[in-house]
């Protein structure tokens, strides 16, 4: 290998890089090429860590010291202290925030992730050097018999990772008949990543792009394809980039194109972008618009394994899919199969995001509970509040209440709970998260991306929408709850694809574990949370009042008149808020000093 | 996306060096042509779109019902800083919401919408993948994160002294 000393690793994962990583890392080449040290030590830029919510995150070998919340400022104490002098620059290793980097990390198992944040995503040699282009390579100098390798995957219990859990093995089988007959098959991979709170899919791209690429290639030797595409997000350029330079590594060291390994097999990959629409995600919506067209999902049967890509028999994965298989093949499938629960096997990546203050990538063996998650690897809630509830599965899924926090993580568990998988995306939600605006925030996403093509799911989306605006203004009635669970069940069975069926379950879920919200909000008129605008109320206490007229300057509606009243041991009179004139936009609370005014 | 600021002459030639490599490619190269057009101009007037279509040889009407269909392709032009809010769950959950409200009426415009004099325009996205910072806002290709509404009016105030 190298014969640098120390190597410096900066991470250029999204959210690094959105707190200026990449000036980190220009400052290091300046300091090290002054300080003459550009031989002795090597600068590698990495995806993400993992713990985003301390980044930017450095980390330096041989020692693997963590450094966090970095800024270009620290550089240069970074080389002197720790790359000369030899010693650690304490006051880099708190994390800050609460975060507690041990426990976010002890309790994880990195399989998809394994090299994140472990290698340069942009130089091939390091991926191979990490046991990268194993799997292929030995598959096709070996010229592995392709059902073998597809009974292998199937023994491996390997489930698609992209929300749905289907057998990954199967639906490669199901594509793999009539073998050497020069039939045109393609393989695809799903880089839509179309849940709006996650980003684990962008991550490995981002991360270890040559993961997916290898075991394209894989599906492509067993269902004899030539051609595959991966269909990435336009709003993804960082990922796109790395890819796209991947593929061209892998191409110009024989990896991809021509005779591979001197097989003759040959496999051509590239890049197809999409463009924003989350029902693109759906498997037949993204064959239509690889192929030009408005995304609009297509009935099945025919299954793409029969009829996908331009009419061809196509298979399409996940992209933790794909970044698993190397692993299996490399490892066997008894391994993988001995890990996880008894039908979820291997490990999950989920993007843990909002109140919560580990917030970043993680990845956890099948089985985890949600408790584990937010409260150890997650290190709990933040400011000292609440936890109410974690939402898996997107603008499909639903929402785990703390009575079921002890609920292992399978797919399995997480329907039985009426929530599901998803993709990964898991939102933590305290005390202050209005469940019901939570719902109506995802009924808002999908009124959005319904394609339009199926009336139950066109209409029964605004309708729930437009009750859901009723409810949170203020002007639901208990029979719209009832209306509510009428429009889910029409939606879940007429719609053609399932962004339409599963269109209610944030609805659903919500409803079921959190009734009394709901009703609070019809018959109390009262928002607990302090959310709903509509449900809310400034007051001003007179008592505390001093009659300074702050707040009656700020007001934009000029709701806010002087009364007559004078409180006791006040000079001036006190001010009071005429409710029906009042916008709620808070700016009074925030200018009265004395804190007299209160939302309720 | 930034903005690139190029003269019409120079667009028209970016443009056609797109035009001709995707010439005569027929629908399954529209999106890829859009995509690149869109990059030049910063959205999709209606002249580009006849153009595209007529260089891949499929309908005006086909080049416009994709358009219209993905969220990514705009027809309006977007302000020379474009301040584009994430609405995704992790954001929206740690307040989003309230960021977006603000600018809204700091600006005196709505999502969507751009001002008149084309120095602003405000826009909302899904997770841009820096929930670490939520709740974030893009203004061009610079992230701000861990927002909270009373820190906009300085962000404004800096590219209104900028432009
Ligand atoms: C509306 C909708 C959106 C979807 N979005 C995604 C997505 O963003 N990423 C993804 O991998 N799968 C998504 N899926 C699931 C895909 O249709 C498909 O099942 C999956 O990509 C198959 O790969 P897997 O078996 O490896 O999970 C979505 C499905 C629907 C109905
Ligand atoms: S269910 Fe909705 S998104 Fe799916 S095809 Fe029908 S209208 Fe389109
Ligand atoms: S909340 Fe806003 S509109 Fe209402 S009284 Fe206070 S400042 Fe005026
Ligand atoms: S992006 Fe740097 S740790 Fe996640
Ligand atoms: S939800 Fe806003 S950055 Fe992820």
């Amino acid at each position: 290998m190298d014969n640098y000393r120390s190597h410096v690793l900066i991470c250029h994962g999204t959210g690094c890089t959105s707190s200026n990583s990449n000036k980190i890392l220009d400052k290091f080449n300046e300091v090290l090429a002054d300080k003459g040290l550009t031989n002795e030590i090597k600068v590698v830029k990495t995806g993400c860590f993992g713990l985003c919510a301390a980044g930017p995150i450095i980390v330096i070998y041989p020692e693997g010291t963590m450094y966090y919340r970095c800024t270009p400022e620290d550089v240069e104490e970074l080389v002197n202290e720790h790359l000369i002098n030899g010693k650690e620059v304490e006051r880099l290793k708190v994390a800050g925030n609460n975060t507690s980097p041990k426990d976010f990390y002890s309790k994880q198992m990195r399989i998809a992730l394994r090299n994140c944040g472990n290698i340069n995503p942009e130089d091939i040699n390091e991926y191979i050097a990490n046991d990268g282009y194993q799997a292929l390579g030995t598959i096709l100098t070996e010229k592995r018999d392709p059902d073998a390798i597809i009974q292998e995957l199937i023994d491996s219990g390997l489930r698609g990772r992209g929300g749905g859990g289907f057998p990954t093995g199967l639906k490669w089988k199901f594509a793999s008949g009539n073998r050497g007959q020069g039939i045109t098959k393609y393989v695809c991979c799903n880089a839509d990543e179309g849940d709006p709170g996650a980003f684990m899919d962008r991550s490995i791209l981002e991360g270890d792009p040559h993961s997916v690429i290898e075991a394209m290639a894989i599906a492509g030797y067993c269902i004899d394809a030539h051609q595959g595409y991966v269909y990435v997000r336009a709003e993804y350029p960082i990922a796109v980039e790395r890819l796209q330079n991947a593929i061209n590594q892998a191409k110009e060291m024989g990896l991809l194109g021509k005779n591979i390994f001197n097989s003759g097999f040959d496999f051509e990959l590239d890049i197809r972008l999409g463009a924003g629409a989350f029902v693109c995600g759906e498997e037949t919506a993204l064959m239509r618009s690889i192929e030009g067209k408005r995304g609009n999902p297509t009935p099945r049967p025919p299954f793409p394994a029969v009829k996908g890509l331009f009419g061809k028999p196509t298979i399409l994965n996940n992209v933790e899919t794909y970044a698993n298989i190397p692993v299996i093949i490399n490892k066997g499938a008894k391994w993988f199969a001995s890990l996880g629960t008894e039908k979820s096997k291997g490990t999950k990546v989920f993007a843990l995001g909002g109140k919560v203050n580990n917030v970043g990538l993680l990845e956890i063996p099948m089985g985890t509970t949600v408790r584990e998650i937010v409260f150890d690897i997650g290190g709990g809630i933040p400011n000292g509040k609440a936890f109410k509830a974690v939402q898996t599965g997107g603008p499909s899924g639903g929402c785990i209440p703390e009575s079921l926090i002890d609920t292992p993580i399978d797919y399995d568990n997480l329907v039985a709970v009426g929530s599901m998988m998803g993709s990964g995306g898991m939102i933590v939600m305290d005390e202050d998260t209005c469940m019901v605006d939570i719902a109506k925030f995802f009924l808002e996403f999908t009124v959005d991306e319904s394609c339009g093509k199926c009336a139950p799911c066109r209409i029964g989306t605004k309708r729930m929408y437009e009750i859901l605006t009723r409810i949170t203004d203020g002007t639901g009635t208990l029979d719209d709850l009832q209306a509510l669970e009428d429009v889910a069940v029409a939606l879940k069975n007429g719609s053609l694809c399932a962004l339409g069926q599963t269109a209610a379950n944030p609805i659903l879920s919500t409803l079921k574990h959190f009734r009394d919200e709901y009703v609070e909000h019809v018959v109390d008129k009262k928002c607990r949370c302090g959310v709903c605008k509509g449900l809310l109320n400034y007051t001003i206490d007179k008592e505390k009042c001093v009659g300074c007229g702050m707040c009656a300057k700020g007001c934009p509606a000029d709701a806010i008149t002087r009364t007559d009243y004078i409180a006791p041991g006040k000079k001036l009179a006190a001010f009071e808020i005429d409710s029906s004139k009042c916008v709620k936009c808070g700016a009074c609370m925030g200018t009265c000093k004395l804190k007299a005014i209160s939302k309720q | 996306m930034s903005i690139i600021k190029l003269t019409p002459e120079e667009q028209a030639t970016k443009l056609e060096a797109v035009l001709s490599k995707y010439r005569g490619q027929g629908q399954k190269a529209l999106m890829a042509t859009l995509q690149q057009s869109q990059e030049i101009y910063g959205y999709l007037p209606l002249d580009v779109q006849k153009k595209v279509a007529d260089a891949l040889e499929v309908s005006v009407a086909e080049v416009y019902g994709v358009v219209s269909f993905y969220s990514f392709f705009s027809l309006k032009p977007k302000g020379e800083n474009a301040f584009s809010v994430c609405l995704g769950t992790a954001c929206y959950v740690k307040g989003s919401q309230a960021l977006l409200d603000k600018i809204e009426s700091s600006l005196g415009i709505k999502v969507g919408d751009c001002t008149e004099d084309l120095k602003f325009s405000i826009s909302a996205c899904r997770c841009v993948g820096a929930c670490g910072l939520a709740p974030v806002v893009l203004v061009n290709d610079e992230v701000y994160g861990r927002l909270k509404p009373e820190d906009i009016p300085g962000i404004i105030a800096k590219y209104k002294e900028e432009a």
